[in-house]
């Protein structure tokens, strides 16, 4: 099935500030997941965050700043593997352009840029993955984040490797492409715009019958997981990471108690 | 059209409750992104269409002075004129001028979101002209005195009970027990009553989706018709366009309107597609005595070689509105100005400044939707984070907001200090929320807890246990 590397690929992990602060099992399945690939992953200490809150914020220069650090700490490694589309972007799309007119560092930032992936972009179009040796009883739906979606392209690779995951059905949404209302800031500073966008969200998951929903970044599944419990709609709610790697039995679905 | 975009939220807010806005946006939600997307799989060039259709539109933008007066000249030669106008003030005064000069009582119009940049209804009644408009949506909204709130589809936050009610208050001559429940007969009815306005009308006004310099020709689309009957009846044919409309050549113009009407309504081209170049001539059995185009600039031409330049390719088709969550939650009104959705979030800053605007560039998720399907490809939430930019160089986003991020800027350039936080962090929402995995409200998160539960961490950061993992495996880092 998988080919062994001849020269492991050393890979960075960039955790992202949700994973670290809200639900570390991802951050430690993605790290199953691309060593069961016979990857060497590393965790750099050098990391807080990607720099979006800055960046989308209009605040360039701190934007910029973190940028540089980021650069500086993962510029090391083979690649930089990122569990959520909307911080791999901001990586891999974004820092070109923030630091284009920085002679010091444009050609560091393209560097990395080409090195920048979203995990399970990752796992499928470079560790060429179509099959992941897990197993899940349930019916899922997948959320298609915005940013992974249309600035990485991560469309179908994590529909490919769920098919394979043994006892695993997948249905669809009617609209798995809209954004569910998260948007960074966006979310606390048009509340009542956010929570339509989530609301008809949570509608769309709840009509599929579903029973767990998946999606690539925390933010989005922060806020649907929110959305879905303040409802009081039993989905359970992951990572698509904590599928893919086995481990949902690791921790409850998010917003729900541990029962441990 | 006095600007309501500082009352962004609370816009949004009366949006958000209005039932039968939201029934309205419901259907145009679906609708919309599903006849594009059928239309475009039915042509596999799209793309290469795509990028011909932005090279045609570069190309003009790059020497737009030269179409503008090779334009100019070919109207004169054809009997027309052209008026050039730098503001709403101008235009204003030149269609109020024109219109003097044939002593007009009515005016019929066509579809013009210039003829709304420049309010031009409200002032021609101002001074004794009664403007009628004749596409169906916008004479919906006329007669309830509302403004259009879609570029193309001016009446889309209403549904068929409210208009039926607007046209028993307005048509009162007609039989009071008629029935209108089907919009065929609302349709129906609507057209016998602009029928006679359309025989009555001394002037016409249309937009222009495109002006021809080879040919000195304007070019509207519609899909009622209405735009011909308002242009050839009248004494004299108004044009009101703006500087960016303008393409070198009859074939340009024609790779464009299959890019648009495809984009707009997945149509494979608009039911009319009507061309206009100078009066009536001598053997012309019918057509306008005179033919006016007005050309208005209005803060376009400061654009040109600066961040926004790109936004000058907007072909105007709505695809930006149509597949927008945020237009889709709220409508169009919501954004207080002549252009809504992620166009108008971009374009109505430069036209009526970033102080009243503010709100609409930053009411965006960046979900990139718009830029997808935008057929001109014009980076659209690129623009916004521009405006987001200047909003924060000079210091006019909230003060709180700027203070929050200050805070988290410099902890976010600190390593050490950010994972101590978000450890503690955590540790701390990780102990209180554990018991029942998520919070129903939290301290200054009223923005997030007032809508939904906030999942609750696991306890320990991750950065926290890959250390006391590595410890025990006693790898180095």
């Amino acid at each position: 099935m998988f080919q062994p590397m001849a020269e492991p690929f050393r890979v960075a992990l960039f955790v992202t500030c949700l994973v670290d602060l809200f639900r570390p099992s991802v951050g430690f399945a993605a790290v199953k997941l691309l060593e069961d690939a016979g990857c060497v992953v590393d965790v750099p200490e050098a990391q807080s965050c990607c720099g979006q809150p800055a960046y989308n914020s209009g605040d360039r220069a701190d934007a910029k700043a973190i940028a540089r650090q980021v650069i500086a700490a993962f510029s090391p490694y083979d690649y930089v593997v990122v569990p959520s589309g909307s911080c791999g972007g901001m990586i891999k799309t974004h820092y070109p352009v923030l630091l284009a007119d920085d002679p010091a560092m444009a050609e560091e930032a393209k560097t990395l840029a080409a090195r920048t992936y979203e995990l399970v972009s990752f796992l499928a179009d470079v560790l060429k993955r179509d099959r992941i040796a897990a197993r899940y009883a349930g019916t899922v739906t997948y959320h298609d984040a915005c940013s992974g979606l249309r600035e990485l392209g991560v469309k179908e690779q994590p529909r490919r490797l769920l098919q394979s995951v043994a006892g695993l059905t997948l249905k669809e949404m009617a609209t798995p492409e809209v954004c569910c209302g998260f948007g960074g800031t966006f979310c606390v500073k048009y509340p009542e715009i956010s929570d339509k966008m989530v609301s008809d969200k949570a509608a769309d998951i709840v009509a599929t019958g579903a029973d767990t929903l998946l999606c690539g970044d925390m933010g989005c599944l922060l806020n649907m997981a929110g959305k879905l419990a303040r409802l009081g709609k039993p989905v359970a709610v992951r990572h698509v990471a904590e599928v893919l790697a086995d481990m949902t039995e690791e921790a409850p679905p998010m917003g729900m108690p541990d029962k441990s | 059209m006095e600007p309501t975009s500082h009352a962004f939220k609370a816009n949004a807010h009366r949006a958000l409750g209005d039932a039968n806005l939201q029934r309205a946006m419901t259907m145009m939600r679906t609708g919309f992104p599903e006849k594009r997307a059928q239309a475009i799989a039915r042509l596999p060039e799209f793309e290469a269409l795509r990028d011909e259709g932005i090279a045609i539109k570069n190309h003009v933008i790059a020497h737009l002075d030269f179409y503008l007066e090779r334009f100019e000249q070919n109207v004169v030669a054809n009997g027309g004129n052209v008026h050039w106008c730098r503001n709403a003030e101008e235009a204003r005064e030149v269609v109020l001028g024109l219109c003097r000069a044939l002593d007009a009582k009515t005016v019929t119009k066509g579809k013009s979101m210039v003829g709304e940049e420049i309010a031009i209804n409200d002032f021609l009644e101002q001074n004794g002209i009664t403007p009628v408009e004749t596409d169906l949506g916008e004479y919906i909204v006329q007669i309830r005195h509302e403004a259009p709130s879609h570029i193309i589809a001016p009446a889309v936050h209403l549904v068929k009970e409210q208009v039926a009610e607007s046209f028993r208050a307005t048509h009162t001559n007609l039989p009071r027990d008629r029935v209108l429940e089907e919009p065929r007969v609302m349709t129906d009815e609507a057209r016998g009553v602009l029928r006679q306005k359309f025989l009555a009308a001394d002037v016409g006004i249309t937009g222009a989706n495109f002006l021809i310099a080879e040919t000195g020709s304007s070019i509207i689309v519609t899909n009622e018709g209405n735009g011909d009957l308002t242009q050839i009846l009248p004494k004299a044919h108004i044009v009101l366009a703006s500087i960016e409309k303008i393409v070198p050549t009859l074939e340009d113009a024609s790779t464009l309107l299959r890019l648009l009407a495809r984009s707009a309504t997945g149509q494979e081209f608009s039911t009319y597609t009507t061309v206009s170049t100078g009066p009536r001539r001598a053997s012309d059995t019918d057509g306008p005595g005179e033919y006016h185009v007005v050309i208005l600039d209005n803060g376009r031409s400061a654009l040109l070689g600066g961040e926004f330049q790109d936004m000058l390719r907007c072909i105007r088709c709505a695809a930006c509105l149509n597949h927008c969550p945020v237009y889709g939650a709220i409508g169009g009104h919501a954004y207080g100005w002549v252009y809504s959705g992620p166009m108008g979030a971009v374009l109505t800053p430069t036209l009526i400044g970033i102080e009243e605007a503010g709100n609409l560039p930053n009411a965006s998720t960046f979900c990139g939707r718009c830029e997808s399907v935008c057929p001109m490809r014009i980076p659209l939430p690129k623009m916004m984070r521009q405006w987001r930019e200047r909003e924060f160089s000079r210091r006019l986003s909230p003060a709180t907001q700027r203070w929050g991020l200050a805070l988290w800027a410099f902890a976010a350039q600190r390593p050490a200090l950010y994972r101590h936080v978000s450890a503690l962090a955590a540790r701390v929402l990780g102990f209180f929320g554990r018991g029942r995995g998520r919070f129903r409200s939290l301290p200054l998160a009223g923005g997030w807890t007032d809508m939904r539960d906030m999942p609750a961490p696991e306890g320990k950061s991750f950065m926290t246990l890959w250390a006391e993992r590595r410890r025990k495996t006693g790898r180095a880092a």
